[in-house]
């Protein structure tokens, strides 16, 4: 039984509403009690049964997604998943958003959402190897959208940077429906040895639960209470909401912690993430079917009086919950002092099957007399109520048309793709020739060298297709075998994308959830690499809105059947709902990253025209040529609209295999995936990165397609690749033998991008750009948000 | 007027660089120093004579740009240019 | 030959370094962690990039506590071969053993990317690449070298200025703002001490030392430091 704590507030349905808790909640947690919780207890419930925690709007569907297969050695429910990589190794990786606090404080809630999930990731025992990130913000020219770009690329870089993990890649766009909800999702991809991953796990009833890393303050606290009554002005300016990141700690805690791992001392092991050091404990307590007893009063801290709620809810970041094997903690305590780190015993795991926490009223290990111990219960709660019996709800879904909560249109008269015009020319000042420049360089489309300069995107000397050099990113990790030397280090390379076009999304979520998957594996092989597996972070609005609910269903069912079909289960992921505001949503965007892998690092495919002469193909059926969805579609409407795209994902599987096989015998001198843009910018992008021309017949698409939709449709299962002439018959013979269409397009040459339409001999010039041009377009894309140099 | 402006980190927001000042400043034998902040100084020459015009526009300042509300708080001087 | 790298609190290229010097050039690398005293008889040390106590008040300054440090000045007031990359040479002319200051880049920001750079100076780490061009990586955000003009003049005279910012061909910095990744005086990307054994630098040699990488320019140092110490011993 809990005993009143000095300073509780009275917990009443007032309080329960305050804290989020609805009403139906509230009486549950009453009738399961047999009597009210506690002022702690209520925290507790409140976080434990947040979205953020419980996923209690989208546990309902996350079930139907693809979790097995053989290739995966852990899936959901632990703090990343992790998937065969070979000889015992795994590579083990998560995505995880981190949205509403970049939103308010761009650096450090980038640099702490970088952190979590850096640690969520070595939590594991594996060591972090490479990290990208996926990020959206407003319409460029919002008055705040330069501040929150240059916050969150900086707090990433400062973040990442600092600890030495490579940013290797990553994914940028603008849309207004993200003006007061950005995205900032960030994934790390580490590496461990299969048989010594850790789990986060409350083994062994008796053992000690250790706390390691930086002290307990007042961080990000539950928002609740910062709109309480009892709290003046002058209160609430010292109770910061977003946390401050420390990569230093970060790097030491990595390191101690990998050297705890391998001494084999530990039963388990979970990083305090959100809600801190209850969900790590909760969880923990969990998944092992134990209870856990906490001293509070043991709580290492650097604020002073804190109270139980205070420390129980604290998001302070760079810690870690440690259960040690009893009788092994001082090891634990050995390599703490090596790394300077605090450590402190602060409770036991149980078999109560409870979760139950212990502090003594007034006593403050900080002030200069702490008193006396006399610890009393504060919380006392059955460990299930907060994890499995935590509320799950199957809300109200309603089909929504893709003009649902859409961004009202702007207008577009002055944007340069408009005033350019869709008619062929020659000149690239106008007509076509000028729109392609247009959006090659528009911010959607253009150069993301300004983001990753800032970015240390080569420590751990293991990368080896740079970013912006091919669709996916391409590292090498060394994979130790623990004491046996560097001669026994084996080497293996991983490919990384990073993925979502939130308006394909909003037109059909289902399709749309299905080419986020679709493209992000087709960029993996566009690499070289087969995928192996993925992870997700399921950005939507409020699941109140029923529209937006069964947009999150659609999009669910349109992921697991993409995963499904191309053998990529998915093996962890993040929900972020509650993304919008006055009731006006963002774009759908299930952002999903998928890990790769390379048979050897001489099929890494690069997306430049390598070489004079070389020719130019199409793998993949030419499409539709519409232009639903398209980026072309929103410059020339000022809103996402159009008739949606269709996606075959048995072709898409067999084109995915195709490029894999071209890779693997050698044959290619280039791949690029045809995606936000379409073929035209994706052939542009060749040239710009190879320095060289093209001259290039477009496919012919039938009478519904425009010229328009044949340059800048949006299709998917398509990919431009390159081969030198005399290659041509094999790569046919393979493209036949996948049953993949095969269509000639040009070749590479010349100093600009020509091209033609569909037709026999000489078909008319429909756009000719030089390559130059559209480098100098391409590269000076973000010039308008964030400046020149 | 000018204006100096004092940019610290709120109490009690995490300031892992004052933290280790005050570390290093211990292993030099300074022991006796219990804690360290680390913030800006930032200094404005302002074409401005009134000091309530001046005070109102620093503060704004501060709001808008220099101090974010989040994690800083700010305070400021002001003296007459000579 | 026996390297040590040194291991801070907050050192993140310290594998970087350890693969090239044991694992590319193949020598008898290993690291020495900062609260080690000696350098165990290593013939060469590196002091690796990264962020040794978080760069907290200024990149470099807080390593001097460390317990090797007595040791690794030492050592390189006894001649021996010491390479601060990055980080390491930030740590290096914060100690007094290297001169000048590494302050914010010009522009403000982090900056990584390759850039190129002409070999100057004689020394044990430049010799076999003296003359040419190399191109590097730079992943930094105080990478901007600074020193009193009486001290450029010296280090001028006195042929220390080890590496400059070029251009591809060695075309002279000044004809391009981009060549020079953070505004550094005279473009100097590298120096030496006056006694030529310690060498500090800002782009990343152990990074750009294999044809795995597409890069191998950087293991020209290496190269000349195994040199430089097979001639000696």
């Amino acid at each position: 039984m809990t005993q009143p704590f000095p300073g509780d507030r009275p917990v009443d349905a007032a309080l329960a509403r305050e804290f989020g808790l609805s009403e139906g909640e509230w009486a549950h947690a009453i009738d399961v009690l047999g009597r009210a919780p506690s002022y702690t207890e209520a925290g507790v419930l409140s976080v434990m049964w947040s979205e953020h925690c419980s996923y209690k709007s989208s546990r309902a569907h996350l079930g139907r997604l693809p979790t097995t297969g053989p290739q995966v050695v852990q899936g959901p429910g632990e703090n990343a998943g992790a998937v065969d990589i070979g000889d015992g190794f795994c590579a083990v990786f998560k995505m995880e958003s981190h949205n509403h606090p970049s939103y308010i404080e761009p650096y450090q809630g980038a640099a702490t959402g970088v952190g979590g999930i850096l640690r969520d990731v070595f939590t594991m025992g594996a060591r972090p190897v490479a990290s990208l990130n996926s990020l959206r913000f407003g319409r460029p020219d919002h008055p705040k959208t330069p501040h929150l770009l240059r916050g969150v690329v900086s707090g990433i870089g400062g973040y990442g940077n600092c600890i030495g993990v490579p940013t290797v890649g990553g994914e940028l766009s603008f849309d207004p429906s993200y003006d007061g909800n950005i995205l900032v999702n960030a994934f790390t991809v580490g590496v461990a040895k299969t048989d010594d991953l850790f789990f986060g796990r409350a083994d062994g009833v008796g053992n000690p639960v250790i706390y390691v890393g930086a002290r307990t303050g007042r961080d990000g606290i539950h928002g609740a209470t910062m709109a309480s009554a009892e709290f003046g002005a002058e209160t609430e300016s010292k109770l910061p909401t977003v946390q401050v990141g420390d990569p230093f700690m970060e790097k030491l805690l990595l390191e101690g912690c990998l050297e705890i791992f391998a001494r084999g001392c530990l039963a388990g092991v979970q990083d305090m993430g959100a809600a801190g050091l209850t969900s790590s404990s909760v969880e923990m307590a969990d998944r092992s079917g134990n209870g856990l007893e906490l001293d509070l009063d043991a709580i290492p801290r650097r604020a002073r009086a804190l109270t139980p709620y205070e420390m129980l809810l604290s998001e302070s970041q760079e810690r870690m919950l440690m259960v040690a094997k009893a009788g092994r903690e001082h090891e634990v305590f050995e390599v703490c002092e090596r790394w300077d780190l605090d450590a402190a015993i602060v409770g036991r795991v149980t078999d109560s099957g409870r979760f139950v926490c212990k502090a003594t009223p007034g006593y403050d290990p900080l002030a200069a007399a702490p008193g006396p111990r006399a610890p009393v219960v504060v919380v006392d709660l059955p460990v299930a109520l907060l994890t499995k019996e935590a509320p799950k709800y199957e809300r109200p879904e309603r089909a929504a048309t893709a003009a649902h909560g859409r961004t009202p249109a702007r207008d577009v008269s002055g944007s340069p793709v408009v005033r350019a015009g869709s008619a062929p020319s020659g000149d690239p000042t106008t007509g076509l020739s000028a729109a392609l420049v247009g959006m090659v360089g528009s911010p959607n489309l253009g150069s993301r060298r300004w983001v990753w300069r800032q970015f240390d995107h080569i420590v751990q000397v293991g990368t080896v297709i740079r970013p912006g050099d091919s669709d996916a990113a391409v590292i090498r990790v060394f994979c130790e075998e623990p004491g046996a030397g560097p001669a026994a280090t084996k080497v293996k390379h991983l490919a990384l994308s990073v993925d979502c076009n939130g308006r394909h999304v909003q037109l059909d979520p289902y399709v749309g959830a299905a080419m986020a998957v679709a493209e992000c594996t087709r960029n993996v092989a566009c690499a070289g690499a087969r995928p192996l597996a993925l992870t997700d972070c399921l950005n939507f609005g409020s699941p109140e809105i029923p529209e937006t609910m069964w947009r999150l269903a659609r999009a669910i069912d349109g992921l697991g059947a993409a995963c499904r079909a191309l053998d990529t289960p998915v093996v962890s992921g993040n929900v972020s709902l509650y993304n919008e505001t006055d009731g006006r949503p963002i774009l759908p965007t299930p952002t999903v990253a998928v890990v790769g892998q390379l048979a050897r690092p001489d099929d890494r495919l690069y997306l430049a025209f390598a070489t004079e002469g070389a020719t130019i193909a199409l793998l993949g059926a030419p499409g539709a040529g519409k232009l639903g969805g398209s980026e072309y579609y929103v410059q020339t409407h000022g809103e996402v609209g159009g008739e949606p795209q269709s996606l075959d994902l048995d072709a898409e599987r067999a084109l995915q295999d195709a490029v894999i096989a071209l890779a693997q015998a050698g044959l290619l001198q280039s791949a690029h995936d045809v995606s936000d843009g379409g073929l035209a910018v994706c052939l542009a992008e060749s040239c710009i990165s190879g320095g060289r021309g093209a001259r290039v017949t477009l496919p012919g698409l039938g009478v519904e397609a425009t010229l328009a939709g044949q340059l800048f449709g949006e299709d998917p299962s398509r990919i431009v690749i390159s081969f030198a002439a005399d290659r041509r018959e094999e790569v046919a013979r393979v493209a036949k033998a996948h049953g993949v269409p095969l269509t000639v397009l040009g070749e590479v040459g010349g100093d600009a991008l020509e091209l033609r339409a569909a037709g026999t001999g000489e078909a008319p010039v429909v756009a000719r750009v030089p390559v130059a041009t559209l480098r100098d377009a391409h590269a000076r894309a973000l010039e308008p948000i964030v400046g020149a140099g | 007027m000018n204006a100096k402006i004092y940019v610290t980190l709120k109490t009690e927001v995490l300031d892992p660089q004052g933290d280790a000042v005050r570390r290093s400043l211990a292993s030099l034998g300074f022991e006796r120093v219990k804690a360290a902040r680390v913030g800006k100084l930032i200094e404005l020459k302002l074409d401005e004579t009134d000091r309530t015009e001046a005070e109102r526009a620093v503060r704004r300042m501060c709001e808008q740009l220099l101090a974010n509300p989040v994690i800083e708080d700010f305070r400021f001087e002001l003296e007459p240019s000579s | 030959m026996k390297i040590a790298v040194l291991r801070f609190p907050g050192s993140n290229a310290d594998w970087d370094a350890l693969h090239a010097a044991r694992d590319v050039l193949g020598a008898d690398a290993a690291y020495v962690f900062h609260k080690d005293t000696h350098l165990d008889g290593a013939d060469a040390v590196i002091v690796p990039g990264g962020y040794a106590y978080g760069d907290y008040l200024r990149p470099g300054a807080i390593a001097r506590f460390s317990p090797i440090v007595p040791a690794l000045v030492a050592f390189a007031e006894a001649g021996g071969p010491v390479l601060g990359i990055c980080n390491g040479f930030q740590i290096l002319t914060e100690l007094g053993v290297l001169p000048g200051a590494l302050t914010r880049n010009a522009h403000l920001r982090f900056e990584c990317r390759d850039i190129h750079v002409r070999v100057e100076a004689r020394g044990p780490f430049t010799d076999v690449a003296r003359g040419t061009v190399l191109r590097l990586p730079v992943a930094h955000a105080d990478g901007r070298y600074q020193c009193a003009a009486e001290t450029l003049r010296e280090l001028e005279a006195r042929g220390q200025i080890a590496l400059r910012y070029c251009g591809p061909q060695g075309e002279p910095a000044e004809s391009d703002p981009w060549l020079d990744p953070n505004g550094s005086v005279g473009h100097i990307a590298g120096v030496y001490n006056r006694a030529g054994n310690v060498l500090g630098l800002m782009p990343h040699p152990e990074r750009a030392a294999e044809a795995a990488l597409g890069n191998d320019d950087g293991l020209t140092l290496f190269r000349s430091l195994r040199r430089h110490l097979g001639a000696a011993s």
